[in-house]
């Protein structure tokens, strides 16, 4: 089931991050070939091959491409969303630190897919180390001749917000402004970046591309499930023996991934999985023989999202969890939409009082009651993810809530 | 009290102009250079927010708004050390509460405050993305990773 390596396939050499061990491994010629393809040509082989957006959202790849305006005349911009954040996640700073060349080339191709003379990569302010070792590869690409050619590459570094992983928050932030996302439509395929047509693009899926342009859309798509082809990373972490990067297909089990990264430890009883960042729902010892492509997850009622994936054992404390998650949505929500500023500073509360042993009767009627009203009622899709958490881990656990409110 | 006036120098204003030129709008440009102006001013006070608003024809609440918005621009002076636990969730599954009960301990301040020698300061943030090594922390550029209580105080021990 685990398959061969695609993404991660240099990650074992040393020196994976450099030009010579990528062009040595191949690195280079899908954009050769690329350049010998017409650009739609390009889009149409990334849609036949069922690439999805790997960033959370799970879109699919060639469709937002074609979304870029026919005729359109002025500049269209790729921008690579590096501003990984979303707990539990962090596959692309494997990717940025150790192939990051194989950025620069998805970039390359999908440049001339969609028309774009400049993309812009923002990696998170954090993300000091991977943001050197990308800048660096930049400059080794500008060196060889495949930058600057047609298509320029900017590395913008953020300054810690984790909305500015939403793509039009990300936006906002790549102009020079705090990071609040833009009511939709118009989507940034029309006008983004700057006014400008913007794709944006995760960048583990751009990472894909050259491999999807070199070994053909069939390959990429026979690699997954019907409706998402390909491998993809899932970051393992929590009660697990063996934490870690894990690329397989998108076809393996919940089970067959937490297995892969050594079983579950602590107490070596499963009780819960988060199975795609922390805004994805979680899913009980019971409910892990779903397939962690995009649409397995959405029949099991929850999502693939960055495909993060926190393993919790029999001994950890659901309403515990529910705080640290409850705390980070109050923390990152980013004050524009009434029902996501307020719920989410008083949810937070309430799951505070809740564990401190000191929860109302009433509360967790009133967190589910605050949850639902919310959701779908906010600019971006923010709130719908603290949402998930706030539902999902008390519908599920109740019980263990209950226990610790006064009767 | 002689306030002095926040000011780069010529190499330092060519950056400002090279980055400003690689974005449409120059102002695609303002995070790098509050990033600048915190590395060589130390913090971003409302002197350097109003400086650098002059340099991109901005109002100084356009750019107070944008410094505010964000974790990593610094409004007061911090220490020589920033030191940043992640306390999200497989962090804390992993024992982030006791790694900064430690950190707390040794260094005698709670979080968001910084030691009396301007030495460290301590914070708790959200999620870095490396869960596979929990319990984290971020100390300056550096990640340091699978930590201990007796690692902190290797970690610590060498800090100037």
């Amino acid at each position: 089931m685990t398959g061969e390596k695609i993404l991660t396939r240099n990650f074992h050499r040393p020196d994976s991050h450099t030009l010579k061990a990528y062009v040595e491994t191949g690195g280079y010629q899908a954009w050769a070939r690329a350049q010998a393809m017409e650009p739609a040509a390009i889009v149409e082989e990334v849609k036949k091959s069922n690439l999805r957006g790997l960033g959370g959202a799970g879109f699919p790849t060639g469709m937002k491409w074609s979304f870029i305006p026919k005729g359109h005349t002025g500049p269209v911009y790729l921008v690579i969303n590096a501003d990984e954040g979303e707990p539990g996640t962090f596959k692309d700073r494997y990717l940025l630190e150790r192939d990051p060349h194989a950025l620069v080339e998805g970039m390359l191709i999908a440049a001339r897919a969609i028309g774009s003379a400049t993309g812009f990569v923002y990696v998170r302010g954090e993300y000091v180390e991977p943001w050197r070792r990308f800048s660096a590869a930049v400059r080794e690409a500008y060196q060889a001749g495949y930058l600057g050619r047609g298509f320029d590459v900017v590395v913008h570094r953020g300054a810690g917000a984790y909305i500015c992983g939403e793509e039009t928050g990300l936006i906002s932030s790549l102009e020079g402004k705090k990071g609040w996302p833009k009511l939709k439509p118009p989507f940034p395929a029309i006008k983004g970046a700057f006014g400008q047509p913007t794709i944006v693009n995760n960048v583990e899926t751009i990472c894909h591309v050259p491999h999807i342009v070199n070994r053909g859309a069939e390959w990429f798509a026979a690699l997954g499930t019907k409706t998402q082809g390909g491998t993809r990373m899932y970051s393992v972490s929590g009660r697990v023996n063996r934490p870690g990067v894990y690329e397989t297909s998108v076809a393996i089990t919940l089970r067959g991934l937490i297995e892969l990264a050594g079983g579950v430890s602590g107490s070596g009883r499963l009780k819960a999985v988060v199975p795609g960042g922390s805004s994805a729902p979680i899913l009980r010892a019971d409910e892990i023989d779903v397939t962690m492509d995009v649409d397995g997850l959405r029949a099991a009622g929850t999502m693939a999202g960055s495909a993060g994936v926190i393993v919790m054992d029999e001994s950890v404390s659901i309403p515990e969890a529910l705080l640290v998650v409850a705390r980070f949505y109050a923390h990152e929500s980013c004050g524009q939409c009434t029902p996501c500023r307020e719920s989410t500073g008083w949810i937070h509360k309430m799951v505070g009082r809740i564990v401190a042993g000191q929860g109302r009767k009433e509360d967790l009627d009133t967190i589910l009651d605050a949850a639902r009203r919310g959701a779908g009622t906010t600019i971006c899709a923010f709130y719908d993810g603290a949402v998930g958490p706030y539902i999902s881990y008390i519908e599920k656990f109740r019980e263990e809530f209950e226990a610790l409110i006064p009767k | 009290m002689s306030v002095v006036r926040p000011a780069f120098s010529p190499e330092q204003l060519a950056e400002v102009r090279r980055l400003q030129g690689l974005y449409p709008d120059p102002r695609g440009a303002l995070l790098p250079v509050l990033h600048m102006a915190q590395e060589s001013f130390g913090h971003i006070s409302l002197e350097v927010e109003a400086y650098v608003a002059g340099l991109f024809g901005l109002s100084p609440a356009h750019v107070h708004e944008v410094v505010t918005f964000y974790t990593l621009y610094f409004r007061e002076p911090k220490g020589r050390h920033v030191i940043s636990v992640c306390h999200n969730l497989s962090c804390h599954l992993a024992g982030a509460p006791r790694i900064l009960d430690h950190l707390r301990r040794r260094l005698g301040i709670d979080v968001g405050e910084t030691t009396e020698d301007g030495r460290v300061t301590l914070l708790s943030v959200e999620c870095l993305c490396a869960c596979e090594h929990a319990p984290m922390m971020q100390v300056d550029d550096r990640y340091e990773l699978d930590l201990t209580p007796e690692k902190v105080d290797r970690i610590l021990a060498r800090l100037p």
